[in-house]
Formats: structure tokens, sequence, C-alpha cells
């Protein structure tokens, strides 16, 4: 058992030094390369880590849908880890952007919070999520647990464009997406080494994020095989 | 047997329950006056302010009031493991859905239409000839609430502290339906007219299909959880 997990910790050993070298990596590029913005000033290298994890969240809560799925098709315990264990980082890259972007409003809109579309929308996300990790813990059989949090995990998803759609008829302040233009092409109207530190900000961010999911799956793996083992001591 | 004659004969039990008992529908009604009452205090509900301020108050009375009957919505399956009989009889998994989302329905649209005409008695609305509309659109949010929150009650059946979860669970998918009500709501009082808000009630229809098909897809998973 334990010659078979070795190369698994090593392989999980080189994608940890790999995410630590890039985050490091990406921390100096976007603090020392980048130039400040025109109109910003310094405060806009936020971006580079705000962008990043409202992406990975995103990423995570689609993680969450897939695994809710294939865990009701298949029962197989390995998707409803990885949709767990999706839903936490979710939730923390979540709460994350929301405070990175505090910290950036307040010098550039003057206010910790407003009641934006895109703000409003990455709270009611946080608050869904929550509620899923919730629901999990507060249900005592492991399987019903599993299934009723796919079950919301499924739902969820699919309301998030009917919340999108409602929030942003609602209001929109938040200043219209500065990469991702339909009318020009992302290195026409972003400082080319902006670009640059924002490509390398999100892959590091990236092999981080996979390396903490392979953690946080294999620590659900390790529950299971507790639970197992105590039931076998049991029998 | 269709799934609309299980849904019925279902729905019918439930009925026949409520009127023995008269749990439910007497404490969603009576809590839903108390709430008029509450806000009363709670806001400065000026003649002039009050038409803007209806809608949400209207809408956060529904919400507590649902969620109220929600939380019972399967009580009578609890009580003497009468789901595992259910369960065990050759039942589609839909046509309880549909019974208890109808169910839940038909007593939040009775509080309804006592709570809305009562406000605009005790709140001198004079907007009595908006009443239709009004009636529509809390029709159309009344029953995306009741599918969804059907749903997530069946979800937290199991769960411990079921009834302190079921609203965090419930309350951030249902903004959409808030959302969606209170400004349909709010433009029909002030104009008279849906207008430009027509988009709304698209979105409060699209709301109701999508998750009373998936609903009735999965809801075998949901109660077998």
């Amino acid at each position: 058992m334990t010659e078979q997990l070795q190369p698994i910790h090593k392989r999980k050993g080189i994608l940890g030094g790999l995410a630590l070298a890039a985050v490091l990596f990406s921390l100096c590029w976007s603090l020392a390369v980048a130039p400040p913005d025109a109109y910003q000033g310094e405060v806009q290298r936020i971006m580079y880590l705000h962008l990043p994890s409202i992406l990975i969240a995103y990423l995570s809560y689609f993680l969450v849908f897939v695994g809710s799925g294939l865990y009701l098709w298949k029962r197989e315990k390995r998707d409803d880890i990885l949709a767990h264990a999706a839903a936490e980082l979710g939730v923390l890259f979540t709460a994350l952007t929301i405070i990175e972007g505090s910290i950036w409003g307040r010098p550039t809109w003057g206010v910790w919070w407003t009641w934006d579309a895109r703000l409003t929308l990455t709270a009611i996300l946080l608050l869904i999520y929550v509620g899923y990790l919730m629901l999990r813990s507060l249900i005592e059989d492991e399987n019903r647990a599993a299934v009723a949090a796919a079950v919301l995990g499924i739902i969820g998803f699919l309301d998030i464009p009917l919340i999108h759609m409602s929030v942003y008829w609602w209001r929109t302040l938040h200043q219209p997406p500065s990469i991702l233009r339909p009318d020009k092409l992302p290195w026409e109207n972003v400082h080319p080494s902006m670009l640059t530190a924002l490509t390398i900000s999100f892959v590091s961010f990236l092999l981080l994020y996979f390396y903490l999911l392979s953690l946080r799956y294999r620590m659900g793996e390790m529950r299971q095989e507790i639970i197992a083992r105590r039931l076998e001591r049991g029998a | 047997m269709t799934l609309l004659t299980q849904a019925f004969l279902l729905l019918w039990k439930d009925t026949l329950l409520e009127l023995r008992r008269r749990d439910s529908l007497l404490t969603m009604f009576f809590f839903g006056i108390l709430l008029l009452f509450v806000f009363n205090f709670a806001f400065d509900l000026a003649p002039d302010r009050i038409a803007e301020m209806a809608p949400g108050l209207l809408w956060l009375a529904f919400l507590f009031t649902g969620t109220l009957g929600l939380a019972q919505l399967f009580q009578a399956e609890r009580e003497n493991h009468n789901l595992d009989a259910l369960l065990l009889s050759p039942l589609d998994g839909g046509a309880l859905f549909l019974a208890k989302a109808t169910f839940n329905l038909m007593l939040m649209v009775l509080v309804e239409i006592v709570v809305i005409p009562l406000f605009w008695i005790l709140f001198n609305l004079r907007l009595w000839n908006l009443l239709p509309q009004v009636f529509l659109v809390t029709l159309l949010g009344t029953i995306g609430f009741c599918v969804l929150g059907t749903l997530m009650s069946a979800l937290t059946l199991r769960a411990r502290a079921r009834e302190l979860l079921l609203p965090l669970v419930l309350f951030p998918l249902m903004i959409p339906v808030i959302l969606a009500t209170i400004r349909c709501m709010e433009e029909v009082l002030r104009t008279g007219q849906f207008g430009d808000q027509i988009g709304w009630l698209r979105l409060l229809l699209g709301f109701d299909v999508i998750f009373l098909t998936a609903g009735v897809l999965i809801f075998d998973w949901v109660i077998e959880s």
C-alpha cells in the first residue's frame, strides 16, 4: 500500500513545488515588471490576483457540477469527493475575490462594497456554495449527504445563468471588461506586459489550484479509508 | 397509473390531511397578517411612499410564510416512516414532487388572496384596479418559489436543524424570482402596466419551467437520499 502511494506523493510534491515557484515568479512579475496603470496607479496591480481568483472560482463551481452529475449517474465515491473538494476551494477563492475586490474598490470607487451586478453575483455564489457545504455537514449519513449535495450542486449551477441575468438587469456599475472585449483583441487594449503578467498569474493560480485540489481530494479519500477500516474492525 | 393521476391522488391525500388538521394553512395565514403589523412598526410607511414599498414588503411576507409551509411540507411523511411506505409503493418520484409543489402553491395562494387585499386596506392603497396584474406577477413568482422550495425541502429532509437549513440553501437560489417579482410589481404600481419590465415576466416563466422540469426529472434521487 505504502509503496503504491510513494509515486503519487512524489508527483504531488512536484506539483506543489511548481505552484510555489510559479506564484513567486508571478508575484515578482506583477509587482515589478508590469507597469502601473495610467489612471489607477499601483492599486491596479490587485487585478493580477483578482481576475485569476474569480476565474478559478468559476472553474471550481463547474467541477462541482461535473462531479455531482457523474456521482448521480455512476455512484462512484471519487466523483463525490471531487465535488466536495471543488466546492470548498470554490468558496475559498470566491471569498478571496470579494476581499481583494474590496481592497481595490476602497481607493478606486471610494467604497468597500457597492451593490453592483458583478459584486452581487459573486456574493450570491458564495452564499449558495456555503449553503452547499452546510447541507453536507448537517446530514449524518454519508451516502445521503452525497446524493443531496450532488442534487444541490446541479441545481445551484443551473441557477447561475438566471441569477446572472437578473442581477445584470437590475443594475450594473462595475467597469466593463477591459481584457475580453468584443470590439478589440486582448493585446490591442492592454499593455502587453500587463497581459503577460495576467497570464503568468493565471497559470500560477491554476497550478496552485490543482495542487490544493489534489491535497483536498486525497484528504477525502483518506476519510473514506478510515470509515472503511472502522467498518471492517466493527464487523 | 399515469404521472398526473398519481400526483392528483397524493395531492388529495395532503388536502384531506390539511382539512382535518389545519396546521399549515392557519399558521401561515396568521403569520402573514402578523408580518403586516410588524412592517407597520418597523418602517415609516407614509401614504405617499407606500406604493413603492408595497412590492418588497409583500414579497418579504410571502417568502417567510412560504418557508413556514415548506418546513411543514413533508411532516406527514416524516411521521411513522410514512415516507418509506410511499417509496415502497410503485410511485413515480415526479408525481410526488408535483403533488407537494402544488399543495404548497395552494396554501400560499390562499394566503396571498387574503394578505394582498388586506395590505391594500391596512395601508390605504387606492390602486384596486391593478390587483389582477399584481396577482399575476405574484402567482408566477409563487410557482417558482414552490417548485424550487419543494426540491430544497426534500433535500433537507434528513438533515439536522433542517428548518434552519432550508432558508439558508433556498433564499440565495431564489434571488432571480425575488428580483423579478419586485421590479415587475413596482412598475405595475407606478405606471399601471408592465411596460419595458415585461422581460422580468419572461424570466419568471423561464425559472418556473426550468425548475419544474428539473424537479420532475430528479425527484427520484432527491427523496431516495
